[in-house]
């Protein structure tokens, strides 16, 4: 049996260089076909028909002036009359036609009645909320007692709105139905096995014989792992129509029910000794996302404290539900906890990098990770020369830092690939995960090409379908690591496999093989390298198949990061609005597999951080309960001018790399907000404690800490 | 969608006469009108392309000013060496588009006559937007609605780039239509309409914008935007001035259902731009304001975004 553990650093090809993404020529020239690009011969369009109102009950669906539409095919009611609509653009009708324009037109035909109900939409004042659900409280210690002989005391209510995934390749699929028994299915999806499963159980056929198929996608952020209402659906009108059907979701449709990440507001009050020692910690928070309201934010944030209390409270609203937001819930606990230590370090009078560091040890394993990475960011910022107190810069535009620390999980979820040596020397892996655009087809070949000391060019990544080697959902950072064993597991046992095969041919025992350097060596030196290619032509007809699995046999894989950022922003006093100048990012992972697409990760976080910080939440009217600005003019994204200079440093070497693999979609993502809000702070001399910083909060934050 | 007709007369007779019938409106850059159609908020049987048409076309001297044809694209206008030499608050207003695409294909006629942005408007509830007798804005989400002139019910805002600077500068409009040719200052295309059966324009039915011609330049002038984001995003409130001999105008854009003339703040710059007297026109600026339950921000905007456009123009 092979030794499974990733190759010593002095051994390493092509793990931890700067490998560009294998699917980049293709997307940027856009041969790369997304759901969205199929297109079927004979295929219908499905549109739906969605509920204006936020809170009602049908009474009544008409669908003949749909039904008579010139081009519709099928009309098919998803919620018939008498059912109780939760949220504004809930699918009521998917209308099938020949073509787009004709689905639209008969879906504005479909004549639905609503008895109108009450709703609840904006959650920002905890007291109007009509169903609010207060969790239990949970107490460590006396925090009373302890803030109130604390030397320094801080207290604060901070906010951040509700905001949606805003996936730029909206959900949905294409549907084809080979024969009665066999649908294939190109979803936009982060989860092609679960989805296979899923519409197998809702359409009553074995799962198996859902094929789902996603060779790209175009963002999920954790709002993609379900087959859906929609997926259904389409299935069913292909089905119904014996036609292919395409049906994906409008922007409207997108931004207000294909997922939210919850509001979180807050109370808080937190106490330190004269040493700055944070000694206790009080806090409340509530936040909704959607008829669920929101579960409880990890308050406070990776510290934790002898004295502290926190109590959640859930506000269901009549708004689209929520879906895991990428990290789900720590961004907001991040804001809320590192917002308030901002402010009690500056109740202590210290620079928060000495604050975070006193009280370091707080946070837990991850302590001497954090301080090394604050040793890092501090030189990359310049922190030291930079910082001044708050409220120190005068003038009209004033500049300030701040910091920020996360961490999360990540360790590689349930996985099987298959890896596959032809005589032709090709080398194949065949695994049933799905590349979200993050790399994950990149670093399954990068790993397979170290394990056979090959070219990248000389391997092959077969992946994104459902039929293949069953793979988990790409979600929780969990992709990377499950991925990376499960493939290194299976390349080191093909590899194996091959010299059993070819050893005999070469009259040399199995063991005394290798490869590297696209050669075939011989332990013992009895006989020269040999090419790889001459080689694998001794397997045969038959090509060498071995599998591998994660979680299997052997260190690969880990969980646990850490991970700090900081922020340099520029707060305008007169006008609100805050602009970004630089944000140093020092991020850990573990062995890190492919340096470029490591930083690309971290890069994206950063700009879905600005954006989230600065410009981006769900507007609610409380008139018709509907979301205003379910577009992408007033649901406002970060441009490129927007997201300043981002530097990103990934910890690597003794102390990180044996630890294996570990994800990193989640964890850069979190603490840009908090980074950012504590750096306005520290210009504006007074809490920016709101996000988005919009300038009509910022202004408002201005004006009440008498700074106007 | 609703069907319509496509039509693409050569003359401005002719594009008269296409826009004569009932539902037909003018199509020039198609920004505004095609997400409008887009979204259901508008659906005319009749589509009248104004492209075609060359006279409409092109920006030019003459013997007393500077005329700009209605289908003129604003990147064009970036480019003409007089507009950014001359009239520099109007290049400066192209420049705050903020998209290159936008710029590309909007047209300064298409900019004068936009829709409001306002979202009760953009799905469907109408210009002037009632729930059960009340304007909806006003007991709705009015973050970026009206803080001026919004006594009635109407509070939505007029988001031209363009018409802040141009009347500032003391433009003229032209419009044609079946009783022929008329002007009048551009300020008089613009109307606070009492409900959603009324228009946002002194247009009559099947009058078309066809030129604004500008005064020959003598004036110190300059544009300044407000934005959450640098790059695409309407303004959050935006300001012209322009300054020439002894009088001044302010122009204000995003504030008001018309571009907002504050003759106040213009009072305060008639004895010439300095540092005194462009804060004095911002404070007066603000003077006035009536802000709804969401946008009290807007008025500490007005007040520095005037005092910024007249520090500008005095910087040149």
């Amino acid at each position: 049996m092979p030794e499974y553990i990733w190759p010593a650093a002095a051994d390493r090809r092509l793990i931890g260089t700067r490998l560009s993404r294998l699917d980049g020529p293709v997307k940027t020239t856009g041969k790369a076909k997304y759901a969205y690009d199929m297109n079927r011969l004979g295929m219908l369009w499905a549109v739906m028909v969605q509920s204006p109102h936020a809170h009602a009950r049908i009474t009544g669906i008409d669908t003949s002036a749909a039904e008579a539409v010139p081009g519709v095919v099928r009309v098919h009611i998803i919620q018939d009359v008498g059912a109780e609509i939760q949220w504004a653009h809930d699918e009521i009708v998917a209308v099938a036609a020949t073509s787009e324009e004709a689905a639209r037109d008969g879906a504005a035909a479909v004549q639905v009645d609503y008895e109108v109900l009450p709703h609840f939409v904006t959650e920002r004042m905890v007291d109007d909320a009509p169903d609010a659900q207060p969790a239990q409280a949970e107490t460590t210690g006396d925090p009373e007692a302890a803030l109130a002989s604390a030397a320094h005391r801080a207290e604060g209510s901070y906010h951040a709105a509700q905001i949606a995934h805003c996936s730029l390749e909206s959900h949905g699929q294409v549907a084809e139905w080979e024969d009665p028994e066999n649908v294939t299915v190109w979803a936009s999806t982060q989860a092609i096995s679960g989805v296979a499963s899923q519409l197998g159980e809702a359409i009553g056929i074995p799962a198996s014989n859902v094929h789902v198929e996603t060779q790209y996608m175009g963002g999920g952020f954790g709002s993609k792992f379900s087959a859906d209402r929609w997926g259904v659906v389409g299935v069913e009108l292909a089905r119904m129509t014996g036609r292919p059907v395409k049906l994906m979701l409008d922007r409207d449709q997108e931004v207000s029910v294909a997922g939210a990440r919850p509001s979180t507001h807050s109370e808080v009050t937190a106490g330190a000794d004269s040493d700055g020692n944070v000694v206790a910690w009080n806090s409340r928070s509530w936040g909704s996302g959607g008829p669920a309201g929101a579960g409880s934010p990890p308050i406070p944030y990776v510290f934790g404290f002898d004295n502290q209390s926190h109590a959640h409270t859930s506000v269901p609203t009549n708004t689209g539900p929520a879906r895991a937001w990428r990290a789900p819930n720590h961004p907001q606990a991040c804001f809320v906890t590192m917002r308030a230590l901002e402010d009690l370090a500056h109740a202590a009078g210290m620079d928060p990098l000495d604050f975070f560091l006193k009280n370091i040890e707080r946070t837990g394993d991850r302590a001497q990770t954090y301080v090394e990475e604050f040793e890092k960011g501090a030189e990359l910022m310049g922190w030291r020369d930079r910082w001044r107190p708050r409220g120190s810069d005068t003038g009209t535009v004033r500049r300030g830092l701040g910091l920020a620390l996360h961490t999360w999980g990540g360790r590689g979820h349930r996985s099987n690939c298959e890896v596959i040596a032809y005589r032709d020397g090709l080398v194949e892996a065949r695994i049933g995960s799905q590349d979200l655009g993050t790399g994950t087809r990149t670093v399954i070949a990068l790993v397979l090409a170290e394990t056979f000391g090959l070219g990248i060019e000389q391997v092959k990544v077969t992946m994104g379908r459902s039929v293949l080697p069953t793979s988990g959902a790409s979600g929780g950072s969990t992709t990377v690591g499950g991925v990376s064993g499960a493939t290194r597991r299976a390349a080191l046992n093909a590899a194996e496999a091959v010299f059993e095969r070819i050893g005999p041919r070469l009259g040399t025992d199995p063991t005394n093989l290798r490869l590297r350097d696209g050669m075939l060596h011989f332990a013992d030196g009895s006989e020269s390298p040999m090419p790889w290619r001459q080689a694998a032509a001794l397997i045969g007809v038959n090509p060498v198949t071995a599998a591998g699995a994660n979680p299997g046999p052997g260190q690969l894989t880990d969980s646990g990061v850490g991970g700090i950022q900081m922020a340099d922003v520029s707060v305008d006093m007169e006008t609100g609005v805050v602009g970004i100048n630089r944000i140093v990012a020092v991020q850990d992972c573990g062995l890190i597999l492919d340096m470029k697409t490591a930083e690309s990760q971290v890069y994206g976080a950063l700009i879905m951080g600005v954006t989230y910080a600065l410009t981006e939440e769900r507007v609610f009217d409380p008139v018709t309960g509907r979301m205003l600005n379910a577009d992408m003019e007033f649901y406002k994204l970060a441009g490129i001018a927007d997201v300043g200079e981002m530097i990103v440093h990934m910890m690597t070497g003794p102390g990180y790399d044996e630890r294996g693999v570990i994800g990193l979609g989640e964890p850069p993502v979190i603490a840009p907000g908090a980074a950012i809000a504590n750096a306005a702070t520290n210009a504006a001399g007074v809490p920016i404690n709101e996000m988005p910083m919009t300038p009509e909060r910022v202004l408002a934050a201005i004006e009440a800490g008498g700074m106007a | 969608m609703r069907a319509f007709e496509y039509t693409s007369p050569k003359t401005v007779a002719d594009a008269v006469a296409m826009l004569s019938s009932e539902g037909a409106v003018a199509l020039a850059g198609g920004t505004d009108l095609l997400s409008l159609m887009k979204d259901g908020a508008a659906s005319p049987s009749r589509l009248v392309n104004l492209k075609g048409i060359r006279d409409l076309e092109g920006a030019h001297r003459t013997d007393d000013g500077f005329r700009i044809g209605a289908t003129t694209r604003l990147a064009s206008l970036e480019e003409n060496p007089t507009i950014r030499e001359s009239y520099p608050a109007v290049a400066q207003a192209v420049a705050g588009v903020g998209s290159r695409q936008v710029v590309n294909m909007r047209t300064v006629g298409g900019d004068l006559c936009q829709r409001p942005r306002c979202w009760y408007f953009r799905s469907g509830f109408g210009l002037v937007p009632m729930h059960e007798g009340r304007s909806m804005a006003k007991i709705g989400d009015n973050r970026y609605h009206a803080i001026f002139g919004n006594s009635g019910d109407a509070a939505f805002v007029n988001t031209s780039s363009l018409a802040p600077p141009l009347i500032a500068l003391g433009a003229m409009v032209t419009v044609s239509g079946p009783d022929g040719e008329r002007s009048m200052a551009l300020e008089d295309l613009y109307r606070t309409p009492a409900s959603s059966d009324e228009s946002e324009f002194t247009l009559a039915a099947g009058e078309i914008v066809t030129a604004v011609t500008l005064p020959t330049a003598s004036a110190q002038s300059a544009t300044y935007d407000v934005r959450n984001r640098k790059g695409f995003d309407w303004p959050l409130v935006s300001a012209s001035v322009a300054v020439s001999g002894g009088s001044a105008r302010v122009v204000l854009g995003q504030v008001a259902p018309t571009p907002w003339i504050s003759t106040a703040a213009g009072a305060a710059l008639a004895g010439g731009l300095s540092e005194e007297s462009a804060a004095a026109a911002g404070n007066a600026a603000a003077e006035g304001a009536s802000p709804l339950s969401g946008n009290a921000y807007k008025v500490q905007l007005t007040r520095v975004a005037v005092k910024r456009a007249a520090m500008a123009a005095m910087e040149g």
